[in-house]
């Protein structure tokens, strides 16, 4: 097995790049900490650090421009095996186009590193500037110079929650802070700084690394957190979700001879929906098949709140409902989101609370006081009203859902019992 | 019988064929989806957005995973870079559209059917990606399953496209009457001699993770040759991305999936593909009981499209397509601009089509 992380010396890079400087030492820092090549997975994406795949014995992933750190991620979150190393490799320009996806690996504290080659630009495109340009340097898209100072990753991913961040100068021997960082359990970034010898030398001549890095503030150095690495944190798990669908027998048996659609139309906090839900497992406890949808507002603690159920003897295709055969109103809230609907109806019925004013409507218009034992079961009341009035099904199948769904407790049964002389 | 959601049967389904990851983030009308993979997956992951949910996704499926997640345009339309990458490098993964109102952010509890031309040409070049189409719970329940099959047979992200009205729908449902799922063979490469990442064998590469250490594997989202190593424009580069063209349109056949219920002697036929195939065998009922003579088609596999809808439609002198959008976008990927005067359309904005106006349309 080939021990050499890269498989050539010859790598690349122009003459003078920062890059070649990061892989030699990233090699040589995974092959002192004794990592065979195929137990490192290198992550590039796009940007001239992004070429050096091919130099590698590692396996290697190559990716979208500023996305690797979370590619790196994911395959993080897939790695059982021990004593595998992600390596995410990017730009500073990849760090400003994915600077999320950083800040996450980092807030989760993944184990995996991300070296970011920090040479102030853009350089495969052409020498733009880039989130991380030091305020001052000159670029293709700067030429008086950058106006902002740029970011410092460092002190995002530290404050992000990385386990470890280093910043170096791209010069000498820089392995023995790249075997440190490796060596991290958790999240780890270096940041080294370079100066890319077709851009940044042509635009900013006669500057020296040195002296960028002291004007920017970018200085070299070392910040951790004392942190737990990111394991799967799992609730307990269903091996089967139907487990939580209870079957349910037809105990009662239903007189309904054609297929009926009904609304439940009421407001938020009115147990619109448990109602809806009550309903359709009460039929189903009769032998009917069921369709059964909700619609309330994004504020679902607030405005309308409807139920739309279509019953029948038969298998149930179209689920939609234009004109209703049964609306059942509880509040001014659900007369007004059903209002159109009701004023559309030719026959059937409508069921509406005493305190509202019945809308124009062919149906024929039953009037009760649905709130008699509190606003909360106004909705079951209507709809156990509509039942013992239609005779759909018997009214045992109801009781028996609430009781079966452990509701008993939780629903003035009794109550409602006696306010429909039950 | 049991009261239960598309989406549910759907999660249990994609959970009992192998896949074990979902990425999510809350969008609606997919949450459910969202929530299930939470008590079912054996991962499950809360992403910050949606290009870090493809992106895990690719990272988690090139470990040997089978990743899922759930979105409606507003997300998916930020996953497209993403889906393109997975597709380049060959990374099984299923993707579940929800269909909602647009444009934009339209309106997100509002169901619809306006994306399947987004679909046909959102990998860069017009390679096609496999798409399905649930119709019914029982579709829900198989198609989610076949997406894992083919997502891991073809080594490819596949759509399964669904819509607001069926997976946040209850329904009476018979659970009994559900197909057992085998669990899809999920294979690696288990010789001794050299691998390439990219080197078909009958078309697919054979796929190992970067968790092994058996064999270098190199994946790559730009142009490359069999080894996985980025190349400008070498032949051996563009006959891989030629192959990936080829291998879907190749291999999709033997997933071609539609309900033909065909009637002897009709002249006219209904078209329907997902929600709005509920609506279409209702009208299509309804049209016999009054002793007219129809047929129908229930599309399922949507892209690439198959050429057998073609051949089953050449039989009829009237072709009624329903589908919950303003512009017949089935009908233009089956007949391009030039629709034929047998064909008809009719679509709906913001409602579900109803049995009546398709009955109104074969009349």
């Amino acid at each position: 097995m080939n021990i050499n992380i890269l498989n050539t010396d010859s790598l690349p890079f122009c003459k003078g790049c920062g890059h070649d400087l990061i892989s030699k030492h990233t090699a040589k820092a995974l092959e002192k900490m004794g990592l065979s090549p195929l137990d490192v997975i290198m992550v590039t994406d796009i940007g001239c650090h992004g070429i050096i795949d091919k130099s590698l014995n590692t396996h290697t992933i190559h990716g979208l421009h500023g996305r690797s750190a979370a590619l790196g991620a994911g395959i993080a979150f897939g790695i059982q095996e021990p004593g595998k190393k992600v390596i995410v490799f990017i730009g500073d320009g990849g760090a400003t186009i994915g600077l999320q996806h950083i800040l996450e690996a980092a807030r989760l504290n993944l184990n995996m590193t991300v070296v970011v080659h920090n040479n102030m630009l853009y350089g495969m495109t052409g020498g733009q500037s880039s989130g991380l340009t030091p305020e001052g340097f000159h670029t293709t898209t700067s030429m008086e110079g950058n106006p902002f100072a740029g970011y410092d990753i460092c002190a995002l991913a530290h404050t992000a929650g990385a386990a470890y961040v280093a910043r170096v100068t791209g010069i000498g021997d820089i392995s023995e802070k790249f075997i440190k960082t490796f060596s991290t359990e958790g999240f780890s970034l270096i940041e080294v700084i370079e100066i890319c010898p077709s851009y940044g030398v042509k635009f900013n001549p006669g500057r020296k690394l040195s002296e960028i890095i002291e004007t920017s503030g970018r200085n070299p150095g070392e910040w951790v957190n004392d942190r737990t690495v990111f394991s799967h944190h799992q609730g307990k798990k269903a091996d089967n979700l139907f487990n939580r669908t209870p079957q349910i027998q037809p105990l009662f048996s239903s007189l309904l001879e054609h297929p009926m659609s009904v609304i439940l139309s009421g407001s938020a906090g009115e147990g619109v929906q448990l109602t809806a839900t009550i309903l359709s497992k009460a039929a189903m406890r009769s032998g009917l098949n069921i369709t059964q949808k909700g619609s309330y507002p994004v504020t679902v603690g607030v405005g309308f709140s409807t139920a739309e159920l279509n019953l029948s003897t038969d298998e149930i295709h179209f689920h939609g409902i234009n004109i209703p055969d049964i609306v059942v109103v509880t509040s001014q809230d659900g007369l007004a989101h059903s209002k159109k609907r009701i004023g559309l109806m030719t026959k059937g019925k409508l069921f509406i609370d005493q305190s509202l004013t019945p809308p124009e409507t062919g149906a024929e218009v039953i009037v009760s006081d649905f709130r008699s034992i509190g606003a909360r079961t106004a909705s079951l009341l209507a709809a156990i009203f509509f039942v013992k009035e239609s005779g759909i099904f018997p009214m045992e199948a109801v009781f028996s859902t609430i009781e079966a769904e452990g509701l008993g407790t939780k629903l003035p049964v009794e109550k409602i019992r006696t306010a429909l002389g039950i | 019988m049991a009261l239960i959601d598309g989406s549910r049967l759907i999660i249990e389904s994609l959970a009992r064929a192998g896949a074990d990851a979902f990425i999510g983030y809350p969008i609606t009308p997919a949450n459910l989806l969202y929530q299930y993979s939470g008590q079912r997956m054996e991962i499950m992951l809360a992403a910050p957005d949606e290009i870090s949910t493809l992106q895990w996704m690719s990272g988690l499926s090139a470990t040997g995973r089978i990743p899922v997640t759930a979105t409606s345009f507003p997300g998916f339309a930020l996953m497209v870079e993403s889906i393109n990458m997975a597709y380049m490098m060959e990374l099984p993964m299923v993707i579940i559209l929800v269909q909602r109102l647009g444009p934009a952010t339209g309106t997100a509890t509002n169901g619809a059917q306006g994306d399947l031309l987004l679909l046909n040409g959102m990998i860069s070049g017009g390679h096609p990606i496999p798409v399905v189409c649930t119709s019914d719970f029982e579709d829900c329940w198989s198609l989610a399953a076949e997406s894992v099959k083919i997502a891991v047979q073809m080594r490819t992200p596949v759509i399964l496209l669904t819509s607001k009205e069926e997976v946040m729908t209850y329904k009476s449902f018979d659970l009994s009457k559900l197909e057992k799922i085998e669990k899809a063979d999920h294979k690696f490469y288990d010789k001794d001699c050299e691998y390439k990442s990219y080197k078909p064998t009958d078309m697919v590469p054979d796929f190992l993770p970067l968790t092994q250490n058996r064999h270098q594997v190199r994946i790559n989202a730009s142009t490359h040759d069999q080894m996985g190593i980025l190349q400008h424009s070498t032949d051996e580069a563009l006959a891989n991305t030629r192959r990936l063209e080829e291998k879907i349109r190749e291999k999709m056949k033997s997933h071609l999936i539609y309900t033909y219920d065909r009637q002897e002697g009709a002249e006219a036929i209904v078209v329907s593909y997902g929600i709005t195939a509920s609506a279409a065998k209702d009208a299509v009922s309804e049209l016999r009981q009054a002793g007219r003579k129809v047929s129908l088609l229930i599309p399922k596999t949507l892209l690439p499209v198959p050429a057998a809808y073609l051949d089953i439609l050449d039989n009829y002198q009237r072709i009624v397509i329903a589908e919950e959008n303003m512009n017949n976008q089935l009908g233009s990927l089956l007949f391009g601009v030039s629709k034929p005067e047998r064909l008809r359309f009719t679509g709906a904005l913001g409602k579900m089509i109803t049995p009546e106006q398709i009955i109104e349309e074969v009349k």
